[in-house]
């Protein structure tokens, strides 16, 4: 791999985000506004309960930690989609890029605009709920990296998905968090689900993610085997989706379908 | 045969099939360092289907291509970076500026010197007032300019121009022309370009291959090659090929 190729795909993304505030809002106000949607409803459950439970950790927290998985997710697709709506497919492609180096590019292109999502929620979260993230310090990172290994899998499944149906599949790929976000138990405990779904939710790295925070607010220790498990299986999907979009975009090059991709489908 | 590695594009026995449908059926040819080669035919000719290959974009169904004696199948990246292209169907992003998609690409291209190299060309194909401009708002001609400009960036061995002049004024057409010469002799590179202008291909390719229902139906000097084949010009020896390729054929 080449870092100069992996640099480039930044250096576009950062020009592209530099002189657009339509780029630049939505990596911090749709956090916000979620952050702050959130924060109250978790406030007036507190109140209405009175059971003394505290919702700001397990319902708040638990938005967060699931917006930076999307945003970590959206941060792979925003910059693919940048190439697909400027119809620059075939000027990277006919490249000597590799397709690591490119899907390195846009990883490393989402790492620096999921962290500056996660900078703003923490911070709103804090200073308008009393949110204390950090409180569970070093026990928090694996946890974001689970959450983080499992975003980047999704992107790179939703880039794949893309190139492989045409832009209109974009609408395929924005509500993947959505689908997901019932099996991996983000606000409530897997114990609630129905059998069937446990057994989805047992694939699903975040689920385990979620799981151990509970666990973790409960004020038990990290539960070691179930954030390895996460872990394992947070890999597994990297993988998985890697081979995904080699084997989509062999299949693009065989048919030409990258050559002429505004026509969604070669046949 | 030449050997392969002193050629800068070495195509041998490439086909392409999309099902029952034949786009390049055996073709094979060579482009020599210096050498301009002229790719013609009518639409749907094939041209397009064996730039894409080349450029490692679209399998062949069979046959070899060789950059510089590198095979494109076996090391995409390394044979891809002594190549460059320019196209009208291949705009750069039009939201970045000039400058802007310049330095990406001679990243992509990992370009030495890449500041110094981005002024030259800038100067070269005197867009250094358009260098703050995204290339969306520049004119058709302006943005061939540009792509012609990230297709030098490399100062690649092998140069594929699809129809470049396509948009072009006549005057910009001929600095343009004298550029791509001006880079051919100076180097070692080799060009191989498509064209509708037969003027054109005349004036700038030393040799050119008709290309016909996916083969190549003729092959030769552009300035006697009408003649051959009994035809007043270029143009209408193209016409021919176009509607009545049998009667080449057969002789």
């Amino acid at each position: 791999m080449r870092f100069s190729r992996i640099a480039a795909i930044v250096l576009r993304q950062y020009y592209l985000v530099r002189g657009s505030p339509s780029r630049i809002l939505p990596m911090f106000v749709w956090v916000a506004i979620d952050i702050v949607l959130w924060g109250f409803i978790t406030k007036y459950l507190t109140v209405i309960s009175g059971t003394g439970f505290h919702f700001v950790p397990a319902l708040l927290g638990a938005v967060l930690l699931w917006d930076f998985l999307t945003r970590v997710m959206q941060g792979i697709t925003m910059a693919f989609f940048e190439d697909v709506w400027s119809r620059n497919f075939l000027n990277v492609f006919a490249s000597p890029i590799s397709v690591p180096e490119y899907l390195t590019g846009l990883v490393v292109t989402s790492i620096c605009t999921s962290s500056l999502g996660l900078v703003m929620m923490v911070t709103v979260a804090t200073l308008a709920f009393g949110l204390s993230f950090f409180a569970y310090g070093a026990m928090l990172a694996p946890f974001l990296f689970v959450l983080f290994l499992s975003g980047i899998a999704l992107g790179i499944l939703g880039t794949a998905i893309v190139l492989r149906l045409g832009p209109a599949a974009e609408w395929f790929v924005w509500p993947i968090p959505a689908v997901l976000s019932p099996f991996a138990g983000v606000f409530y405990p897997l114990s609630t689900l129905p059998k069937w779904m446990r057994m989805i939710s047992r694939v699903l790295p975040p689920s385990y993610v979620f799981e151990g925070m509970r666990s973790v607010v409960a004020g038990h220790a990290v539960p070691a085997y179930a954030l390895a498990t996460g872990f394992g299986l947070a890999v597994l999907a990297i993988l998985l989706a890697c081979w995904f979009f080699v084997r989509v975009y062999r299949y693009a090059v065989e048919t030409g379908l990258i050559a002429r991709y505004s026509a969604e489908s070669v046949s | 045969m030449p050997s392969l590695h002193a050629n800068v594009l070495s195509i041998s026995n490439l086909c392409k099939s999309y099902g029952e449908m034949t786009a390049v059926d055996d073709v094979s040819f060579q482009v020599e360092p210096n050498e301009i080669v002229g790719l013609l035919g009518p639409n749907g000719a094939g041209k397009t289907t064996t730039i894409n290959m080349v450029l490692g974009v679209l399998k062949p169904t069979s046959g070899a291509i060789a950059i510089q004696g590198v095979d494109i199948s076996r090391q995409r990246s390394r044979a891809l970076s002594n190549t460059n292209f320019a196209a009208v169907y291949a705009p750069l992003p039009g939201n970045l500026t000039v400058e802007q998609n310049l330095r990406v690409f001679g990243m992509i291209y990992a370009v030495a010197k890449l500041s110094h190299r981005v002024e030259e060309l800038l100067r070269q194909f005197d867009l250094l007032r358009f260098r703050h401009t995204k290339c969306g708002v520049l004119s058709s001609g302006e943005q061939t300019r540009v792509c012609l400009a990230k297709a030098m960036l490399n100062r690649p061995q092998l140069l594929l121009l699809d129809e470049p002049t396509a948009s072009l004024d006549p005057s910009t057409a001929r600095e343009i022309r004298s550029n791509i010469r001006d880079f051919v002799a100076s180097g070692t590179g080799g060009v191989l370009w498509t064209s509708h202008n037969m003027y054109e291909v005349q004036e700038v390719c030393d040799r050119v291959l008709f290309l016909s229902r996916g083969k190549i139906l003729l092959e030769g000097n552009p300035n006697t090659l009408p003649q051959e084949y009994g035809k007043a010009s270029l143009e209408e020896l193209f016409i021919t090929v176009a509607r009545e390729p049998l009667t080449l054929e057969l002789n």
